[in-house]
């Protein structure tokens, strides 16, 4: 096989890697953020307001970690620097 | 496949392209000045308003009410800008109801860009606020040795900012131009409604972290402490 053909190979089974492994940590932690909120809100009520704004701002922070693994990943599929942006 | 609107040339003269990102862009632009324009130019204070103004009402107050909350002493300072990040995001994001059009945060320069902009508005507020030197000595703090981190972490969020609004709506397109092919119709329809979710959450968060940014830069440690005196003597 050519080197083109090893390289493709490489890319993809990384980007799988990178989206797999990546997924892990913050889905567990976006699951763990999302239940000491809901024990927030049902022991205080009355400060569902700045719970719930902190919650998606947390969420989103946590979620932006995933996202990296993501673009690292559509990066290796669609705009890979080692095949000519093939 | 196209993964971002910069690779989509719309209009080409003698070597200047026109991407669809910038295109895009100044069509949001337009949509947002000459609709705030109409709806202001016949502003009234009367009795009777117009629903436009209204809606325009609700938006204003409310952005202002959030970043009230985030713990900015005038909320009037930052409105202007912190609103315009806002309503340019969400406007960007949640246009993509309208078929053929792809949205230009989808792009890294536009929300490279957007960052820029935080990164520099953050020194601007801080140093209006208190001056140059106790704007520089935010970096030694709490101790010299913090500096280069601190400089990182400038850097840094600045990159994590850009590449979160990139990456959440381009992974959007990305995934109903993949899921087109898969799965036509059904499940397409399904995340691009969870796309708008995304972009509007995006566009909330961005706002209100460049606040978050602006407001830990511009409040100094003695502001701190008196309003969280007041707090607590408000509270007894």
């Amino acid at each position: 096989m050519d080197p083109a053909t090893w390289i493709a190979i490489a890319s993809i089974v990384t980007a799988g890697l990178t989206i797999a492994i990546g997924s892990i940590g913050p889905a567990l932690a976006e699951g763990r953020a999302a239940a000491q909120a809901l024990q927030a809100l049902a022991q205080q009520p009355d400060a569902s307001d700045t719970i719930t704004r902190t919650l998606f701002v947390s969420l989103a922070m946590i979620e932006s970690t995933a996202i990296y693994c993501f673009v690292v990943s559509m990066i290796l599929i669609f705009a890979n620097p080692f095949t000519g942006g093939g | 496949m196209e993964i971002s609107p910069d690779a989509w040339v719309i209009f080409e003269w003698r070597g200047l392209q026109l991407t669809a990102t910038v295109v895009f862009t100044w069509a949001v632009m337009a949509l947002l000045v000459i609709g705030s324009w109409a709806v202001t130019a016949r502003i009234s204070e009367g009795e009777t308003v117009s629903r436009w103004q209204v809606m325009l009402e609700v938006i204003v107050t409310r952005i202002r009410d959030q970043i009230d909350e985030v713990g900015a002493e005038t909320p009037e300072r930052y409105l202007p800008f912190i609103g315009t990040l806002f309503l340019f995001i969400a406007t960007a994001n949640l246009l993509t109801i309208v078929p053929g059009y792809q949205p230009p945060t989808g792009s890294l320069s536009t929300t490279a860009a957007l960052a820029i902009c935080v990164l520099i508005a953050v020194p601007l507020f801080s140093i209006a606020k208190r001056g140059l030197w106790a704007y520089l000595k935010t970096y030694i703090r709490p101790t010299p040795f913090m500096l280069p981190f601190n400089i990182i972490s400038e850097a840094s969020r600045t990159l994590a900012l850009a590449i979160r609004l990139y990456g959440n709506v381009m992974s959007g397109t990305v995934i109903v131009g993949i899921l087109i092919s898969v799965a036509p119709f059904f499940f397409p329809v399904l995340l691009q409604l969870l796309g708008l979710l995304t972009g509007l959450v995006q566009a909330y968060i961005f706002a209100i972290l460049a606040m978050v940014y602006i407001a830990s830069a511009s409040q100094s440690r003695k502001d701190a402490d008196e309003a969280r005196n007041t707090e607590t003597e408000q509270g007894d």
